[in-house]
């Protein structure tokens, strides 16, 4: 069957204007049209699928790890992958399993934590800049151009340095070296959207900045803002195990993959198990949180007029 | 023009100020200071008297600002001091002896990764849906979601200790540069590919080429002559700043493969709170990659008449 998005949104938003449905059936047929885009795509289907299982265990790990993460076992140290250890021990004979499903609880806390701090700074403060304009403008411009003439890494270098290892360190300084992106995205958004004819008309008819913020712009920047939380969920989970790695992100009895990877790597020759493990954890969430932000992407595209 | 290169490079002159006052605020934020204890294992701690000495004979013992002033000084004349981790060097000597090693894995990984990632990119356009172009894509897939670090680990063990071919570490010759370079080049090569890709497609479609193929002019021509030309140019602007990140070493893969350049240094400098070698490090890099994105501008606007270098927005 050939589609035609055009016309398929046309009727949608037709049938919006034309039969006043309450808010909430509004919001639950955009989800359902949104779904039903994203479901076309099986890649991003099968890689939501395994970041809701990865979730899933990494919420109930203390009830799902074999062994607790953090109690050594002396006879079971530098252990090889086996039965009674399913990915092997390390050099405390802790289990390399469970230390890899705590380590997925970091890994997305920090990724989604991050992001959403992120937007709830850059957002008003790109929505405002992009609004207002001005001094305020200029100087949340200023601040864009310095913090992002710089390779990001070196900012969380310096600032985690400073602020010492520890989760919410991590965090913070993600927050404050990130926001700037979210605010450049969102303030572009707002200077194209500020002058278009809806706008335009909704201001002559009276409305308020806040009203058009939030009944026309915010709805409209919406699709971005969504787009670029779901790819900065990876970059930010790769941005902790770099981290980690260098020994500047989760302080050492708590298991992060950057950091079980930065640890080991000097034993690789007699202990290749507690590098490669984590390392592949890492790529295959990578690649999953990549995908499914892509699919995401792909769902939300408003098609464009050519 | 003119105008336009003095207020850029006014502006650059900027970002390394701010940058610079940044670091200086943040490593004096810092709890602890480098003579603090003998031995961290040992719990032995330096006696009050020597540490007060110590931080007379390096200047930290004035107020802050005094400090700052005194290192931007310093710096204009390029003379960041003595490294407290190493006592008998300067930081100016650390880098001269271990730039080069960052240098050389930069200057190759650059190279390798122009040839990989503009390859695939241009074969991908010439053909596009054809198994080239799905062959780029899934090495620009693999270089996105697979870390730099990750992927030196998985070659140490398979190259080194499964197979034994080559050396874990070190960087004594052409047997040592192919782990790094190749674990260092996935980014670029990712940048590279997709850029080099999208240019091609949009050059090929354009009417000029439309043109030139109504006229009968043959496909290698085309190619050659009217896409290339046109399709190269936007890859200066991500290439130069590129080639400056390549430069400054990576304090992954140098770590990681125990390459003695400034990348493993400043990741010892980090966990030794040497201040002047972090400082000097920061900044070196911020000089470099301010100055190739001026430079890329530049060369850009030049490279390509229809770029004006007025202010957007």
């Amino acid at each position: 069957m050939k589609e035609y998005p055009d016309l398929e949104s046309a009727v949608d938003s037709v049938s919006f204007a034309a039969m006043d449905r309450s808010n909430f059936d509004q919001k639950a047929l955009e989800l359902k049209r949104f779904w039903r885009r994203f479901a076309r795509n099986k890649i991003a289907v099968v890689a939501l699928a395994f970041i809701v299982l990865e979730i899933v265990v990494a919420i109930a790990a203390p009830y799902v790890v074999p062994y607790d993460p953090y109690k050594g076992d002396f006879l079971a140290t530098w252990e090889m992958p086996g039965s009674s250890h399913w990915l092997g021990a390390d050099d405390l004979g802790r289990d390399v399993f469970s230390r890899l499903i705590y380590g997925a609880r970091i890994s997305i806390s920090v990724g989604v934590l991050s992001q959403l701090a992120i937007a709830l700074v850059g957002v008003p403060i790109g929505a405002l800049a992009g609004l207002r304009g001005g001094w305020f403008d200029y100087v949340v411009m200023r601040f864009i151009d310095v913090l992002s003439s710089l390779p990001a890494i070196l900012f969380y270098i310096i600032l985690m340095v400073a602020l010492g290892a520890g989760f919410w360190n991590l965090i913070l300084a993600m927050t404050l070296t990130g926001w700037v992106g979210m605010a450049r995205l969102v303030r572009g958004q707002v200077l194209t959207l500020k002058n278009t004819d809806y706008v335009r008309a909704s201001r002559s008819m009276g409305a308020g900045t806040f009203y058009i913020l939030k009944k026309h712009i915010l709805r409209n920047v919406m699709s971005p803002i969504i787009v670029a939380i779901a790819l900065g969920i990876p970059g930010a989970m790769l941005a902790e195990a770099g981290l980690s790695f260098l020994g500047l992100g989760i302080p050492a009895p708590q298991a992060s993959w950057g950091q079980i990877i930065g640890m080991y790597q000097s034993y690789i020759r007699i202990a290749w198990h507690l590098t490669v493990f984590p390392a592949l954890v890492l790529a295959v969430t990578m690649l999953a949180w990549f995908l499914l932000a892509d699919g995401i992407r792909e769902a939300l595209a408003t098609t464009k007029p050519n | 023009m003119l105008t336009y290169i003095s207020k850029r490079t006014a502006g650059t002159i900027g970002v390394i100020f701010i940058v610079s006052m940044l670091t200086f605020a943040c490593m004096h934020m810092i709890p602890g200071g480098p003579f603090d204890a003998i031995s961290l294992e040992k719990q032995q701690l330096v006696p009050e008297n020597i540490k007060r000495g110590l931080n007379e004979k390096y200047g930290l013992d004035a107020p802050v600002w005094k400090q700052y002033f005194l290192f931007v000084k310093n710096a204009v004349l390029l003379d960041f001091g003595y490294s407290i981790t190493y006592p008998n060097r300067t930081v100016v000597s650390i880098f001269r002896d271990h730039w080069g090693y960052s240098l050389q894995l930069g200057v190759l990984t650059f190279l390798f990764s122009v040839i990989v990632g503009v390859g695939l990119g241009i074969i991908a356009a010439i053909n596009p849906n054809s198994i080239f172009d799905y062959l780029g894509t899934g090495v620009s897939i693999f270089c996105l979601v697979i870390p730099g670090f990750v992927f030196a680990i998985l070659l140490q063990v398979i190259f080194s200790v499964w197979l034994g071919w080559l050396p874990t570490g070190g960087w004594n010759g052409p047997k040592y540069w192919i782990m790094p370079v190749l674990a260092n080049s996935l980014a670029p090569i990712l940048i590279l590919q997709r850029y080099t890709r999208t240019s091609m497609t949009d050059a090929m479609q354009a009417n000029f080429v439309r043109t030139a193929r109504a006229k009968g002019v043959s496909k290698t021509r085309i190619i050659l002559i009217h896409v290339f030309k046109n399709a190269l140019t936007p890859l200066l602007t991500v290439g130069g700043p590129l080639a400056a990140g390549l430069i400054v070493g990576s304090f992954f893969i140098e770590s990681i493969f125990r390459i003695p350049g400034i990348g493993s240094y400043f990741v010892l400098a980090i966990g030794a709170r040497d201040y002047p070698l972090i400082m000097a490090t920061t900044l070196l890099w911020t000089v470099i990659i301010s100055i190739a994105y001026l430079l890329t501008e530049l060369l850009y606007a030049w490279a390509d008449p229809r770029v004006t270098l007025v202010k957007e927005l």
